[in-house]
């Protein structure tokens, strides 16, 4: 079988510095793939380059077969690649309703003609949009909060919109970068049995987490990273008795709590 | 209730003429009018996608000079042996033309915005302006330079039952200007309540996120600056046959000036903002003036009344008095 989304030798360069080096790994269809590391080692900017955000010196990226190089990133969520951002990232001054209708913009077809001559299959398709986006409103739980704005919205509820919005846009799959950060115990708890449902959808998901307790309790498998390179690759079993990620990532003092 | 004001205040507006006899007011409402459409077309680009067109009096000179060409006629030579010639044509025939000639440059502006954003987007569309108004400050064969245009037919239109009228009158040119910032209003609506202008808002508020969930930054912002620029132009194609000469002054940065204060005192990024900015700032001058103050205080109180508003409601008129509202 195919790789669902495949890195191969993938290196990004800023300037001198060498983020990423000869990156590669590969995600099957269906999974839960995470990307772990200490800081700076270039899961964000990973991200970023398979998103094109950022264009790679070198290296290849194919998502089911297609070659997403040199496409812009909003050609690669046409494509069902979608993420969220490290940093908490919503339409501020906008109701929550209208940050989900955002997130559903591939989602409706109109033309800009259509729109200007007020067709009513715009105004059918509109009905259809505000009913769908409160369905995914309800699905994480924010829908009692449809009306607020986005930057209104407690932290935790912030980081749920965003996921929201992605979900919005139909990701075959999802790349979530640092979803539960300064999120608390229990919000953190809930984000994992809310990531089950999503994997219950069908969606595929990468993850970028530091979160350990949640890596181990969602990962199919883990990647380790330093320094742009892979240094681990397997179960989340294998990956806590690694030495190699024990002495760059880990520490001596979780190996013992968890070996 | 809100719907009911709006159809209050167009029956108010649309009567006018017929129970206000006064050729000196309707004619300040005309050019009031004529300033609203343009400000309600910078409010796409500027209050929508929050790039600041501080040369839109380009697209409203370019619609003035081109349906004014247009229905004139011209002749100019592009090869020494080769003359473009053009017969005069119908006037609505040239108000199209002006609408698509800036549209047509709404479109190379919109390509360009998508390369320089922010500050230099700015500066882009200052120097646009000002390249336009020293083609047609010189190119004296096709524009008569300064000398200006002379002699635009005004509009004619031929209604069933009415048979062909020309608009020579005020209040039919009134009607018209109405009609036209109505129809603009009811355009702007339906786009920016649609999944195009979500895409302008989302753009504004947070790019790298928009694209993250597909929006087409190239897309988005050149279909708004062609429907801005083409409407820009539907103004200043009223402005040409309305006051029936145009000179290169059309391009002057004080209407841009103009266009900006009354976006933003109004509320950009609302419906409703330009058409309160465009009242309360295009009728100003005029009734400062009717109250026999010495010349000069008009502009003293333009400018007081527009600090004013900007350092009280910086949000704009609009969603001040909608936050008012809410709270009651």
């Amino acid at each position: 079988m195919s790789a669902f989304l495949s890195v191969e030798a993938l290196s990004v360069r800023f300037g001198g510095l060498l983020a990423i080096e000869s990156l590669s790994f590969e995600l099957r269809e269906g999974e839960v793939l995470s990307l772990i590391g200490p800081n700076g080692a270039g899961k964000t900017t990973a991200f970023n380059a398979i998103t094109g955000y950022l264009a790679p010196a070198s290296g290849e990226i194919r998502f089911q077969g297609r070659r997403l190089n040199g496409l812009s990133t909003n050609r690669v969520a046409e494509l069902g690649l979608v993420r969220t951002f490290q940093k908490t990232s919503v339409f501020g001054g906008r109701s929550a309703l209208e940050n989900i209708l955002i997130g559903l913009h591939l989602r409706s077809k109109q033309s800009a003609l259509a729109i200007l001559l007020g067709l009513p299959s715009v105004v059918r398709e509109e009905k259809e949009l505000e009913a769908e986006a409160r369905r995914i409103l309800d699905f994480v739980g924010l829908g009692a909060r449809a009306d607020e704005a986005g930057a209104a919205l407690a932290y935790g509820e912030q980081r749920l919109l965003e996921v929201a919005i992605a979900l919005a846009a139909k990701p075959k799959l999802l790349m979530l970068d640092e979803p539960v950060s300064g999120m608390n115990p229990s919000e953190t708890a809930s984000f994992m049995t809310k990531l089950a449902e999503i994997r219950g959808l069908g969606i595929t998901v990468l993850l970028v987490e530091h979160d350990m307790k949640m890596v181990m309790g969602v990962s199919d498998r883990i990647v380790c990273l330093s320094q742009g390179r892979i240094i681990a690759n397997g179960t989340p079993a294998q990956i806590q008795r690694d030495s190699e990620v024990i002495r760059a990532y880990l520490g001596e003092r979780y190996a013992r709590a968890h070996g | 209730m809100k719907a009911a004001l709006t159809w209050a205040w167009l029956i108010a507006l649309a009567t006018l003429p017929l129970w206000l006899d006064n050729p000196y007011v309707l004619h300040v409402l005309i050019v009031a009018g004529i300033f609203i459409v343009a400000a309600m077309s910078l409010n796409l680009l500027l209050g929508y996608t929050g790039q600041l067109s501080l040369g839109h009096v380009a697209f409203f000179g370019i619609g003035a000079y081109a349906s004014a060409l247009a229905s004139l006629g011209f002749s100019i030579h592009i090869l020494p042996d080769f003359v473009l010639q053009s017969e005069a044509k119908p006037v609505w025939l040239g108000m199209l033309a002006g609408i698509a000639v800036a549209g047509a440059c709404g479109w190379l502006i919109g390509r360009l915005a998508f390369k320089v954003r922010g500050a230099y987007f700015v500066i882009v569309s200052i120097s646009f302006a000002e390249v336009v108004r020293l083609v047609a400050l010189n190119w004296v064969e096709l524009t008569q330079g300064p000398m200006a245009l002379n002699n635009i037919p005004p509009l004619t239109l031929w209604l069933p039952g009415a048979g062909e009228t020309t608009f020579w009158k005020k209040p039919a040119n009134y009607w018209l200007v109405l009609a036209t910032a109505a129809l603009c209003y009811v355009l702007i609506r339906r786009l920016v309540r649609s999944r195009a202008g979500r895409a302008m808002v989302a753009l504004r508020e947070n790019e790298p996120l928009a694209t993250s969930v597909g929006v087409d930054v190239t897309r988005t912002l050149v279909l708004t600056t062609v429907v801005s620029a083409a409407m820009a132009g539907a103004a200043g194609a009223l402005y040409a046959h309305y006051v029936r000469i145009v000179d290169p002054d059309v391009f002057l940065f004080i209407y841009t000036v103009t266009m900006v204060i009354m976006v933003v005192t109004g509320g950009k990024g609302t419906l409703a903002g330009p058409v309160v900015g465009g009242l309360i700032f295009g009728l100003l001058p005029e009734g400062v003036r009717a109250l026999d103050f010495k010349p000069e205080m008009q502009w003293i109180v333009y400018g007081v009344l527009m600090i004013l508003v900007v350092y009280f409601l910086p949000q704009g008129i609009v969603p001040a008095l909608e936050a008012w509202w809410r709270r009651r």
